[in-house]
């Protein structure tokens, strides 16, 4: 399986130059890196608020190694996601600001003219390392160059007691979206109810929502950037979450990224979507309480629904550099350095598996599999769409999802606000308003 | 010589030019404003032409907007979380200026009176202003959790509940949580602004009425609130504008929900500016801000160019 995917990630990402090369006539050798960084060269690099404090730690005594090794002096900075979007913009429209940022999802696809052209660092890698994800590929892409790297998904998978589950009756954790439902019901039966959260959550509550809405064949925009979000098949996913929503611990219309987290290391929560960070907390934790969780939490891949294959939404890292910035060629020799698989696969390790990889061939990094518990966040990328599906990335996918359209649909819906085809045409409404520019 | 002589007249001309100039109060005058219009063209005047200019265009973040009139508030006008998030800035701002009124009012009198320890009272009405918005609002956060409510706690404990309050998760309980949280962050300072005003008022005026026999309702009806109306007109201004244009209660608390519940104008401005992207649609709902707020100011700055109000008198 393994085989066959990297197999159909060349000929999607790497097509072009294995045809260059020749097939089965001049063998792909091993890219070629010639970048040199400006002499004296100095960036201010942007980065994503750790939530797990060693991988935090390995990333910047690796920029240590980074300067140490070229000479670059490099002033690393670091903020919660929310705070980096609108630092982010800012930067864009000022033209002033950190030299490169690691932001997330499409923001760089909101001002591509801004950055600068990574196109060599994404070849030079996809090349040495057998090719992108088409997902990581879409994200860094803008035409036919590259406007910024993915760094990777600080990947979601369903967080779950063992034994609540068990005790539901569910030797093995269902795999269809049919199964999941009957899973639900059966914690809020026995006390052990799920929860996702369903307030303005940019990570946990976009990420769930979409899946369930593409998991029934639903979707904001069809291929052609056309809103065909009001349709039969979102209206079946609503009604599908509104079904979820009754098995709901109360509160999840307010819950943001942390709400879960800390309801479930307090014991009062079964089952939700997040990244490795609360089994990874629980864990290293002092208190016995915590440790006595993550030994009885596992993870598993989001449940597939009618339309028979993984929707997930993850929230994808993309490093992106200014054209304002003095140094682009420092900016992508510091990328390329953090990206070559040896740093990558040690600054893995320190996060435990925190993110996951955008090339396949990272796949191999024994932290994935120390501990089965870590495994399903190996194959986020594989699993996960876009935030655009089916249309481009860009302005417009940006905003439904910064506005929260998706989100606000489900919520309505499922806490009977409105009726599932209000929500849905509602919810038409609003995404048309930013595809129609 | 010749060729010497002619700059040097001209000098002479330029600096008695200069000396006159700056001998005449009129000019002088003028140059002392200068820095003050300035300070107000660059920091007040441009940023708001430019949020005006960026309303009527179709600007996206990063990029050169297009002049389109006013097609964004057309688009507004029928989108229905503008509208939701105009019912709730007016719901917002009425109950939380009216109650922060009524109780800055009170504390303001009770401070007013000999009690004891009157400083340090004083001191204490002032702390939550002291602390940091983005702290309290924190503090709110967790005092409204879904799951670790302090409140909830205390009242299940009491016996008085058998499960958690849904504070913010139901679109009527959030709204009145966040009003809380602004009451709570906006008393210190109608409180501290009208005892200021309580103690400019002549304490003769009070020893007179009570030769006269008044109770303590008629001297506060006829003596305390008409010599307090100036100062309570500013003070209700400054706390209207404050808490329609609030931002960062509601962004930490809320982020706008749920479902847009707790959405004012401000943070709906900024999630379709910023994390939309859409920078032209953003600064049109802050330009639709402005007519409330210019109304308010209005109706503060006649009140107070009355000279029978500004006396104490009624209209």
């Amino acid at each position: 399986m393994s085989d066959f995917d990297r197999r159909s990630v060349l000929k999607a990402g790497l097509g072009g130059a294995a045809l260059l090369a020749g097939p089965g006539i001049v063998p792909v050798r091993a890219a070629e890196w010639t970048n040199t960084p400006e002499p004296n060269a100095s960036i201010r690099v942007l980065r994503w608020k750790q939530f797990i404090q060693a991988e935090f730690d390995k990333f910047a005594e690796q920029t240590k190694k980074f300067s140490e090794k070229t000479g670059v002096k490099v002033k690393l900075e670091a903020e919660s996601w929310e705070d980096i979007r609108p630092k982010a913009a800012v930067a864009a429209n000022v033209g002033a600001g950190p030299d490169l940022i690691i932001g997330t999802l499409d923001d760089p696809h909101k001002f591509p003219e801004k950055l600068i052209d990574v196109t060599d660092v994404a070849q030079y890698l996809g090349a040495q390392y057998g090719g992108w994800y088409p997902v990581a590929e879409k994200y860094g892409k803008k035409g036919n160059g590259w406007i910024a790297i993915p760094q990777g998904a600080t990947g979601g998978c369903l967080n779950y007691r063992i034994s609540h589950v068990k005790a539901a009756g569910f030797e093995q954790f269902p795999k269809d979206t049919d199964g999941f439902l009957k899973l639900c019901q059966a914690l809020k039966k026995n006390n052990t109810p799920a929860g996702f959260a369903l307030g303005h959550a940019t990570g946990d509550a976009n990420g769930w929502c979409q899946w369930a809405l593409w998991a029934f064949g639903g979707k904001v925009v069809n291929e052609k950037n056309e809103v065909v979000l009001d349709s039969p098949e979102t209206i079946a996913a609503l009604e599908y979450v509104k079904q979820l929503y009754a098995t709901f611990i109360p509160g999840v219309l307010s819950w943001n990224d942390s709400n879960n987290n800390k309801a479930f290391l307090n014991g009062e929560l079964s089952l939700t979507l997040n990244g490795i960070s609360i089994w990874t907390v629980g864990k290293n934790s002092p208190d016995p309480k915590q440790q006595e969780i993550a030994k009885d939490m596992d993870h598993a891949p989001m449940p597939i629904g009618p339309v028979g294959k993984p929707t997930e939404q993850q929230n994808i890292l993309v490093y992106y550099g200014y054209k304002h910035s003095k140094y682009p060629k420092a900016v992508k020799e510091y990328i390329k350095f953090m990206m070559d698989k040896e740093n990558y696969d040690a600054w893995e390790v320190a996060s435990n598996g925190y993110v996951s990889p955008p090339l396949p061939a990272y796949n191999d990094n024994p932290v994935w599999t120390s501990d089965p518990k870590i495994t399903p966040y190996r194959d986020c990328l594989k699993r996960c769409l876009d935030n655009g599906y089916a249309g481009d990335l860009g302005y417009a996918s940006a905003a439904v999802m910064g506005d929260f359209v998706v989100v606000d649909m489900f919520a309505e819906a499922a806490s009977g606000s409105a009726t599932p085809q209000e929500a849905a045409k509602r919810a038409a409404e609003r995404a048309k308003r930013y595809y129609q520019v | 010589m010749a060729v010497i002589a002619e700059p040097v007249a001209a000098q002479v001309k330029r600096s008695s030019l200069w000396r006159r100039a700056f001998e005449s109060r009129n000019f002088l005058g003028a140059m002392f404003m200068v820095p003050a219009i300035a300070i107000l063209i660059l920091f007040l005047a441009y940023p708001l032409a430019l949020g005006f200019w960026l309303g009527m265009t179709d600007t996206k973040i990063g990029g050169v907007g297009r002049f389109i009139g006013f097609q964004n508030f057309v688009s507004l006008s029928k989108d229905s979380v503008f509208w939701l998030s105009v019912f709730n800035t007016i719901f917002y701002t009425v109950f939380a200026s009216i109650v922060k009124f009524a109780i800055g009012l009170y504390l303001a009198l009770l401070l007013n009176e000999r009690l004891p320890f009157k400083s340090m009272m004083r001191a204490i009405v002032l702390l939550p202003f002291v602390v940091p918005t983005v702290l309290s609002a924190i503090a709110f956060w967790w005092i409204y959790d879904s799951q670790f409510s302090i409140i909830s706690w205390v009242l299940i404990k009491a016996g008085l509940l058998n499960h958690y309050i849904d504070f913010l998760g139901d679109p009527w309980n959030a709204r009145w949580s966040v009003v809380l949280a602004n009451i709570w962050r906006g008393v210190p300072f109608v409180a501290i602004t009208l005892l200021a005003g309580l103690q400019t008022i002549s304490p003769s005026l009070y020893e007179a009425a009570n030769l006269d026999g008044a109770t303590n309702m008629q001297r506060f009806r006829h003596i305390t609130l008409p010599m307090l109306s100036p100062i309570i007109a500013v003070v209700m201004t400054f706390s209207v504008l404050m808490t329609f244009t609030d931002f960062q209660l509601i962004y930490t608390i809320t982020r706008g929900g749920p479902i847009n519940a707790t959405h004012l104008m401000a943070t709906l401005s900024f999630q379709r500016a910023i994390t939309g992207g859409n920078l032209g649609e953003g600064a049109a709902i802050s330009n639709a801000m402005i007519p409330f707020l210019v109304a308010a100011i209005l109706l503060s700055f006649f009140g107070l160019q009355r000279s029978r109000w500004q006396q104490g008198g009624r209209d």
